[in-house]
């Protein structure tokens, strides 16, 4: 490409304050035709503020903006849409219960209000050919997998004549299979001169698709480079300000007797006789496909849904667990996949959410011991480093890491013996993430049992004493010396579950 | 900052407040636009009556009174007696009662010889013809004046038994609001509570009037002999029972996961049925006047039994909210359902507990009404499930569930009751009054949406 014609997009001297957060301070972005950028930095660090200014979310209190050499200025995100600037979030936007073709030309069906199925169905099943791309168009979203309404969505940009595309955690949900497709369509807009912004928590991820890197800070520019000039544990280093020397802490584990022992859970389809146990002492990895059981798993052993057949004993005794209620009184506690939902109430205070499972302790006759729980409270937010501007705070107001910490706070206030943590790092940044490792293994260390679920195959071999694989509601392989194994011998094992299934 | 943010900042700050500022201003407008004359009644006037007097004749003045037979008017006396007494006066003749009264006693004091240094009257009296022609009819008396007490300015909006009027009115939706704020707060709604006024009220009635036999057990009843205990018995029995239709309702809703706005929807008509099918619709009064203690004009040191009643339930319900355990859970029902059961939380009682009080607070609300009345009726709490909703709306409490207060929805249930007796003392056509109040929900709601705004401005961005 020639020096002298305008990147597609040049973002320069953003600032956005909000009250008592200057959110971003003077940032600059470029992104070129046919280029991938990686925007890098730990939660807070300003990406989602920049990305919302480019999608014309948030006007930016300085700055400008220039779409391939002319400014512009969006007052919504309508503007941004029309001008060429598609999101596809990590949380999708399709409406569940229309088809995927209804959701690409949803907002789009012509003027006279009047809807045109044949011509549509066509024009998408085209624009999904050019991508050599299938998926099927004429069932409601909601029974999609995440990749394929990822598709759906990408799909939807590109009707749009979208030209520059953000991608926030577009892997988050996808196995590595369906993430390879992802990077497939990534080349292939790329080829066809879209500019795709790429956000991940997942290093190894940029170093495959990202042509360069950005790296934001507490909301300015760090660094912006080509992929092929950074190795890993700089690019760290640059998010977090220090170099972290390793990024899964070292533990000696000192594994006692079984703690945790679950026999023949059964649940639908989803859990087809499950046996497992986990010993004092030790963190056992649970990995596999998306929707291969492992959460369902986890929420059968905690009550949240109830088993079919099956039994699970604590310390040796059966326990009768009838709802969440008895198995947290038993002392077990699950920190759920997605803490947004299901961890969290988001309108409420960071102390009201802590409080939350420990009222049966911090009361007495039925009222509130108020005192003691604001003492419990600060302890365990300094404890785990919750960064909060105060505790009536709103949980939703907190980034991910952070929610995730007072997410774990409540239930180390439980003190519970078995804890189930259910991806306990998606969407979290790099120094949170060893936060969270960290006290993992202290937890392990002082004798409870953990049973860590988890997609991230690093994660697991860097953190998991021993290893099961589920695939389609069964183990179906299990590594027990996870020290010595590595990323293919997990993926085989998936595989070929997948291959006896079959 | 341009005129469009700071106009919008002003409504964010409103909205963080509450409701109580926009209370505050409705009872300012409505007291400067009732400012009247008003006149002193009882001892105050009495006073009042004495310096007039003193002020306007020769010292030590020998004074008739012309009043009438009520309570007021004999404190008016007394007071009078002792105003001028303190001034070495006296009151030498006394009239209570009737203009005939007042006659006879302008003729006995003609007939003494003794002139008079004014004819203390009330606004009522002066008007009597044996005062107004007395100077004239009676030239020994000495041609007194009429004098009667000053009036002073001062809004009719801000008089007491106007404030008492206003929270009389109010206290029966009022009373089925805390139970509503309740459901609502745990992401709810009950649509039943008018109609369970009326069958709390009917049922009491009825078993006040004909009672229930258990063989040749007769437990309750006794029509206008009813003893206290029976009465007391009557109304405890039907706040109970409207206890079970909110536990009905609860249980339908949690065990068979129906949408609570249906189930309620339907059991409002029943409970209406019920209360008309029992009844033939038919008002039920044969009950003893005495049952009027509760809804009537009976109080305590000035405040209505029925306001009393509303007060130390909305404590309660305060406490219950803020400080128990109980109410942390009705909080985090309604803010997240699913992380509130992951947590431990007994979601199903909870949300049973709401309904079941919503009933019982409803049936309350019932038996002040049939005390009120005297007689339980079929009719009786007609849409007042919405004016219930309005009072929780209106007083900051989320729809959605998971936010609000018990106190805002007084501040809210107030604020209704203010402007329906605020437009009545301006003269504002009952016809044109629901126009102001639907407004004013919809205010309200939008307050609420500034105040959500000012959040997501608030919060820092998570990436």
């Amino acid at each position: 490409m020639p020096a002298d014609t305008p990147p597609l997009l040049s973002m320069r001297g953003i600032d956005k304050s909000f009250p008592g957060v200057h959110a971003l301070r003077g940032v600059d972005l470029s992104l070129a035709h046919g280029e991938v950028l990686a925007l890098l930095g730990e939660n807070g660090a300003g990406k989602s503020t920049l990305m919302k200014v480019l999608a014309g979310v948030y006007p930016p209190d300085a700055g400008r903006i220039l779409l391939a050499g002319a400014e512009v200025r969006f007052r919504t995100p309508q503007q941004a849409r029309r001008a060429g600037v598609a999101v596809i979030h990590q949380e999708l936007n399709l409406i569940p219960a229309l088809t995927g073709c209804e959701n690409i030309f949803l907002g789009q069906e012509g003027s006279a209000g009047l809807v045109s199925r044949g011509a549509e169905a066509r024009a998408a099943a085209a624009l999904l050919a050019r991508l050599g791309l299938s998926v099927p168009l004429h069932v409601p979203c909601r029974r999609l997998t995440v990749a394929q309404q990822q598709i759906v969505e990408i799909a939807k940009a590109l009707l749009h004549d979208a030209r520059i595309i953000v991608m926030d955690e577009p892997t988050a949900a996808l196995t590595p299979l369906e993430t390879r497709q992802l990077f497939r369509i990534v080349g292939e807009l790329k080829a066809r001169g879209l500019g795709i912004v790429y956000i991940s928590h997942r290093l190894e991820e940029i170093f495959q698709v990202a042509d360069r890197i950005a790296v934001l800070r507490d909301g300015a520019n760090v660094r912006d480079c080509a992929t092929a000039a950074v190795d890993r544990p700089a690019l760290i280093e640059m998010m977090v300000g220090r170099a972290l020397t390793e990024e899964y802490p070292r533990r000696v584990p000192r594994i006692g007797p079984p703690r945790l022992v679950a026999e023949g859970l059964v649940r639908g389809r989803a859990v087809r006789g499950v046996s497992l146990e986990v010993r004092r002492g030790e963190v056992l990895a649970v990995t596999g496909l998306v929707g291969s059981g492992r959460t369902e798993t986890a929420r059968l052993i905690f009550g949240a849904d109830r088993p079919e057949a099956g039994r699970v004993l604590l310390d040796g005794r059966a326990l009768r667990v009838r709802g969440p209620r008895d198995a947290i009184r038993a002392g077990i506690a699950l920190l759920p996949e997605d803490r947004k939902t299901e961890g969290l109430v988001l309108a409420h205070a960071l102390r009201d959410n802590f409080a939350l499972p420990n009222l049966s302790w911090l009361s007495r006759l039925g009222f509130v011991r108020r005192r003691l729980e604001r003492e419990r409270y600060a302890e365990y937010a300094s404890r785990l480093r919750v960064r909060a501007p105060a505790p009536t705070e709103r949980a939703r107001n907190l980034s991910g890491g952070n929610q995730q910490k007072l997410v774990l706070a409540k239930w180390l206030a439980r003190r519970c013996n078995v804890l189930l943590f259910d991806e306990p790092t998606r969407g979290i940044d790099v120094g949170a993430r060893y936060e969270i490792y960290r006290l993992i293994n202290d937890l392990a260390a002082e004798g409870k049992a953990i049973l860590m679920i988890s997609s991230d195959l690093p994660e697991v071999l860097g953190m998991a004493d021993r290893i099961l694989v589920m695939h389609e509601g069964r183990i179906t392989g299990e590594i027990t010396d996870a020290r010595r194994a590595d990323q293919r011998q997990i993926m085989e094992l998936a595989v070929r579950g997948a291959e006896e299934a079959a | 900052m341009t005129r469009k943010q700071a106009i919008r900042r002003g409504l964010v700050g409103l909205a963080n407040y509450g409701m109580l500022p926009v209370l505050v201003l409705l009872c300012l407008l409505f007291s400067v636009q009732t400012i009247t004359e008003q006149q002193p009644e009882g001892a105050a006037a009495g006073r009042a009556l004495a310096a007039a007097i003193l002020a306007r004749t020769p010292p030590r003045p020998r004074v008739a009174a012309f009043v009438q037979a009520h309570e007021a008017d004999a404190a008016l006396v007394q007071a009078l007696a002792a105003g001028l007494e303190a001034a070495g006066g006296e009151l030498v003749a006394t009239a209570r009662g009737d203009a005939a009264e007042a006659a006879r006693v302008i003729e006995a004091a003609a007939a003494a010889g003794t002139p008079l240094a004014a004819l203390a009257c009330t606004r009522a009296t002066a008007a009597w013809p044996a005062v107004r022609a007395a100077a004239r009819d009676h030239p020994t008396l000495g041609d007194p004046p009429v004098v009667t007490p000053p009036g002073y300015l001062w809004p009719q909006f801000l008089m007491p038994a106007n404030i008492r009027n206003v929270a009389n009115s109010i206290s029966i939706i009022a009373i089925i609001a805390i139970g509503m704020t309740l459901v609502i707060i745990t992401g709810g709604i009950d649509l039943s509570v008018g109609s369970v006024i009326a069958l709390a009220a009917v049922l009491a009635t009825l078993l006040i009037r004909d009672g229930i036999a258990l063989g040749p057990l007769r437990l309750l009843g006794g029509s206008l002999e009813a003893t206290p205990a029976t009465m007391i018995a009557a109304s405890l029995v039907a706040v109970a029972v409207c206890g079970l239709v909110g536990l009905a309702s609860g249980a339908l809703i949690t065990v068979f996961r129906l949408p609570a706005f249906i189930v309620t929807l339907a059991m409002m008509l029943i409970a209406r049925g019920t209360a008309k099918d029992l009844t033939q619709s038919e008002s039920v009064y044969q009950i003893p006047p005495a049952y009027t203690w509760l809804g009537g004009q009976s109080s305590l040191g000035g405040i209505p039994n029925a306001v009393l009643l509303m007060l130390l339930l909305y404590a309660a319900a305060w406490v219950l909210m803020h400080r128990t355990v109980l109410g942390r859970y009705l909080y985090a029902v309604g803010g997240n359902a699913e992380a509130a059961r992951l947590s431990g939380v007994p979601v199903t009682r909870v949300l049973l507990f709401a309904y079941f009080l919503c009933g019982l607070l409803a049936g309350v609300g019932g038996i002040v009404m049939a005390s009120r009345t005297k007689s339980g009726s079929a009719t009786y709490g007609e849409m007042y499930e919405l004016y219930a909703i309005a009072a929780v709306v209106v007083g900051g409490t989320s729809i959605s569930g998971g936010e609000g207060s018990i106190l805002g929805t007084l501040i809210g249930a107030f604020i209704i009751a203010v402007i329906e007796t605020g437009m009545n003392l301006t003269h504002v056509p009952a016809e044109r009054q629901p126009i102001v109040l639907g407004g004013v929900i919809l205010g309200a709601v939008l307050l609420d949406r500034f105040k959500q705004w000012a959040w997501r401005r608030r919060a820092a961005p998570a990436d």
